[in-house]
């Protein structure tokens, strides 16, 4: 499955490089989206994948009994999952209020913070 | 620069008194470790200060570095008398007294320390504070120029210099000075010198000003009088001339050495003189002298005979008593008259009598002349030159040098008291006499020359011979400082001098004039240096121009870029073996999951719609979470379904508010990106499949399986790992994901102004 799932992301990614390269505000954030997921991936399939053996210990025992699956990597993604969704409720909230208060989401247009008085929306 | 007359007003003031106390105090104290110093002794005191860096805080008191001390604290106390009186009364005088005493205790640091890295600092800080005193006169453009670029020619030189420390620490192992010189020829013999030495001269050079770098110092003449006379003739400029004189043991000796401090010496001492002649603002003309005196030094620290040394150790000292002197007279002048021009001032000895005989102390000991100091040191000088194997370049440039210096001394010390009056404002009174504390300074200095011309005995044990013990090793290689030495070629030298001064000071007006003429053609590395800074914000402009563009989609592409950059550099190193993948047998709901993924990825790229945007998105995601239910892992298969859902609302509620996508008539099509985008993501999946096929070293996550339940008592390894071995990390998480909250929430609640802008 690894090589699957390496196919997938790379189609995530190139999906997602491609969405943030929208100068849509709306679809960067697609972008970022799928980007998180894609990194998910790659931590989780990097760290090797194995079907139906969670990283428990039995009850009774001092350590997993026969191989389980890495944990190392789930723990990690599971860190990344919450805080990618921070990051992406936060880039959304920021939008939403760039919208009212530029009345546009198309990013070229966004210049506050770097006027360009002399040559406008190239 | 000065304040208006102030008679009347209070002498002294705290500001006033304290600099002075503090360096008569500092100077006395130095004083008291001459005997020591004459009989041969270096006294040493440390404390660590990176000891895991090998850095301690050292100081070293040997014969050269106690001759700057007393310099600098005894020219200092004159100094801060001086201004006492001078900045009366001026606004900032508080301010002005911080920054002299400042750059004084700086100064002595540098003369001082031991270890190179702590001189390096006391050096910085001494480019700082003449930095605060150059540019004390804030209010004026010119004063702020002057500044910034003393500042920016002596740091970037002291940067050099740094570099050359460390590599002198590489080599010798270590940054005492005293040990280095224990070492004898360790840094002459490394592969390292050249390199060494030339990073080391540019901050020497720049220090002290030598040509090409010499720029600055004239222009730092917009300094308040009193700073000209202590930083920028007795004690900052001669920092660089300090330097060389200690790396000397170390460093001297070759043939390069030789030669680039001969050459760039001769250069600035014969090109200084000229320029000098030329002046007619007095301080100018006197700013340039130092500037021949400096590569007088220089040139003179690059031969190695015993006579040249001495010369120098001499010449050091004769020049910090008259440069000074003549300095703070000129400021006298300036003080009392309003002008310091030297085509009007005349006839000044009636009304400033005192000052008068301080100058003209100080002009004879300048020009040479016996019985006063100058004229032992022009003696030496001349010696020390005729006895090395460059003695023509040597000979040469201290000839042109000292009869150029001869007629100087006229213009500047003799014309202004002894010459005509006619010239003068007769709508400005001359207001006589300078307050005392402004003609003691001149007075005692001019006196000096004289009464150590007459006794050089004391001069010469206590000061002269220690400095040759210090660069030499040997006490036994000073040379005698005695007025008469018989008939010989430096004494025929000698009267060959004044006779071309006396020439040069009477043609003195015509050769100026000529010289003005020259120099309307001649390049300036003033003007360069105004080109140089203008073409480097130019250049800045340009680069943030390309860097900054402020387009988002730039920076993504840059980001990106980099990144796919990064993927081909590291398969060009070790291109992937892709032949060690193999697709095992896949059930059925693999492929399920893979390509209902994969469709509604393709989905949420192709859309122009929120809805079916969003649809996909949510699919992707429950795509995501099938993976990780598929290759157990049951808890983040809970989260990212939690995420996804919440993420899925967001996007629905933020949606009411947010207009809908442009269709795609109105949107250019951008194959260019989708090109870049399928390249990036084919290197992704290209190295994913190669780090997943490959050995995997699983000693961590095998250690939280055997440490789960005894350590932690939990039975969920995932869970133990975040909420125990990396508890903290989680608790960052947490912290992360309740500022995202907090900031939104700030956003929400901050109410929209009334319609959109523009």
């Amino acid at each position: 499955m690894e090589p699957l799932l390496a196919i997938l992301v790379g189609a995530m990614t190139a999906a997602a490089i491609y969405l943030m390269l929208d100068r849509n505000l709306l679809r960067f954030l697609f972008g970022l989206i799928l980007i998180s997921n894609a990194a998910n991936l790659t931590i989780f399939a990097a760290g090797r994948l194995t079907p139906g053996k969670p990283p428990l210990v039995p009850e009774g025992a001092d350590a997993p009994l026969s191989l389980v699956a890495n944990a190392l990597p789930q723990a990690l993604v599971l860190t990344a999952i919450v805080i990618g969704f921070g990051l992406f409720a936060f880039a959304l909230v920021l939008a939403l209020r760039a919208y009212e208060a530029l009345g546009t989401l198309d990013t070229t247009e966004m210049r506050l913070a770097e006027p360009r008085e002399d040559r406008d929306a190239p | 620069m000065a304040t208006n007359d102030t008679t009347g007003t209070r002498a002294f003031s705290a500001a006033g008194i304290l600099p002075c106390a503090i360096s008569l105090a500092l100077f006395v104290w130095f004083a008291g470790f001459l005997p020591e110093i004459a009989r041969g002794e270096v006294l040493r005191f440390s404390v660590p200060w990176v000891p895991s860096l090998g850095v301690s805080l050292s100081f070293l008191l040997d014969g050269l570095g106690l001759t700057f001390a007393l310099l600098i604290t005894g020219i200092g106390f004159l100094v801060m008398l001086y201004s006492a009186r001078y900045l009366i009364g001026h606004v900032h005088h508080a301010r002005f007294s911080l920054y002299l005493t400042s750059f004084m205790l700086a100064m002595l640091g540098l003369v001082l320390a031991d270890n190179l890295l702590v001189l390096f600092v006391f050096w910085e800080l001494t480019t700082f504070t003449s930095y605060l005193l150059i540019g004390f006169a804030h209010s004026s453009a010119e004063s702020r120029r002057s500044a910034l670029q003393a500042m920016l020619v002596t740091a970037s030189g002291g940067l050099a210099m740094l570099a050359g420390f460390i590599l002198i620490g590489t080599v010798a192992g270590t940054f005492e000075l005293s040990e280095i010189r224990a070492m004898g020829g360790v840094l002459r013999d490394s592969p390292m010198y050249l390199a060494i030495l030339i990073l080391i001269l540019a901050g020497a050079f720049t220090k002290s000003a030598q040509v090409p770098f010499h720029f600055w110092l004239p222009n730092a003449m917009a300094a308040p009088t009193p700073v000209s006379a202590y930083l920028h003739s007795a004690t900052m400029v001669k920092g660089g001339v300090y330097l060389l004189a200690r790396m000397h043991p170390s460093l001297s000796g070759t043939d390069v050495w030789l030669w680039t401090l001969g050459i760039f010496g001769a250069v600035t001492a014969v090109f200084a003189s000229v320029v000098s002649l030329r002046q007619t603002d007095l301080k100018q003309a006197l700013a340039y002298t130092t500037l021949m005196a400096l590569g007088t030094l220089t040139l003179f620290l690059s031969a190695p005979g015993s006579y040249a040394i001495t010369a120098m150790a001499t010449f050091l000292v004769v020049h910090s008593f008259y440069k000074a002197a003549l300095f703070l007279a000129v400021g006298c002048i300036d003080h009392q008259t309003g002008t310091r021009n030297a085509d009007v001032l005349g006839g000044l000895w009636r009304p400033m009598p005192v000052t008068a005989f301080a100058a003209g102390l100080a002009a004879l000991s300048m020009a040479g002349v016996p019985p006063f100091l100058g004229f032992i040191a022009k003696e030496l000088l001349y010696k020390g030159a005729l006895e090395t194997s460059t003695a023509i370049l040597i000979v040469t440039a201290a000839f042109a040098a000292s009869a150029m210096m001869f007629a100087v001394a006229g213009i500047v010390a003799f014309r202004p008291f002894w010459g005509s009056g006619k010239r003068m404002d007769p709508s400005r009174p001359v207001l006589g006499e300078a307050p005392w504390p402004m003609v003691a300074g001149p007075l005692l200095l001019g006196i000096a020359g004289i009464v150590f011309g007459l006794a050089p005995e004391p001069l010469q044990s206590h000061v002269v011979t220690p400095i040759v013990a210090s660069l030499l090793g040997d006490p036994a290689q000073a040379e005698p400082l005695l007025l008469w030495t018989g008939v010989n070629t430096a004494l025929i030298l000698s009267l060959l001098t004044f006779a071309t001064g006396i020439g040069l000071y009477a043609l003195h007006l015509r050769i100026r004039a000529g010289l003005a003429r020259f120099s309307e053609v001649a390049p300036d590395s003033d003007v360069g240096w105004d080109r140089f800074l203008a073409g480097f914000v130019r250049l800045a402009n340009w680069q943030t121009d390309i860097l900054q563009s402020g387009v988002m989609r730039r920076y993504l592409m840059t980001i990106f870029g980099v990144l796919a950059a990064g993927l081909v550099f590291g398969m060009a190193l070790s291109f992937p073996d892709l032949s060690q993948v193999a697709l095992p047998d896949l059930l059925p709901k693999h492929w399920a999951v893979f390509l209902m993924t994969l469709i509604a990825t393709g989905l949420v790229a192709a859309t122009r719609s929120r809805i079916t945007a969003i649809a996909g998105l949510g699919v992707v995601g429950i795509g995501v979470a099938m993976v990780f239910i598929l290759f157990s892992a049951p808890d983040v298969a809970i989260t990212q379904l939690l995420v996804e859902t919440l993420i899925v609302v967001l996007f629905a509620v933020a949606a009411l508010r947010l207009p809908n996508l442009p269709r795609r008539t109105e949107v250019k099509s951008r194959p260019g990106d989708f090109v870049f985008a399928v390249f990036v993501g084919t290197m992704i999946a290209i190295v994913l499949m190669s780090a997943s096929s490959g050995p995997i070293d699983l000693r961590l996550s095998e250690f939280f399986e055997i440490a789960s339940w005894p350590e932690a008592f939990g039975r969920n390894i995932v869970n133990v790992i975040l909420v125990d071995f990396r508890a903290l990390d989680t608790f960052g998480e947490v912290a992360v994901v309740a500022v995202a909250a907090l900031s939104a929430v700030a956003l929400l609640r901050q109410r929209p102004r009334k319609g959109p802008r523009a």
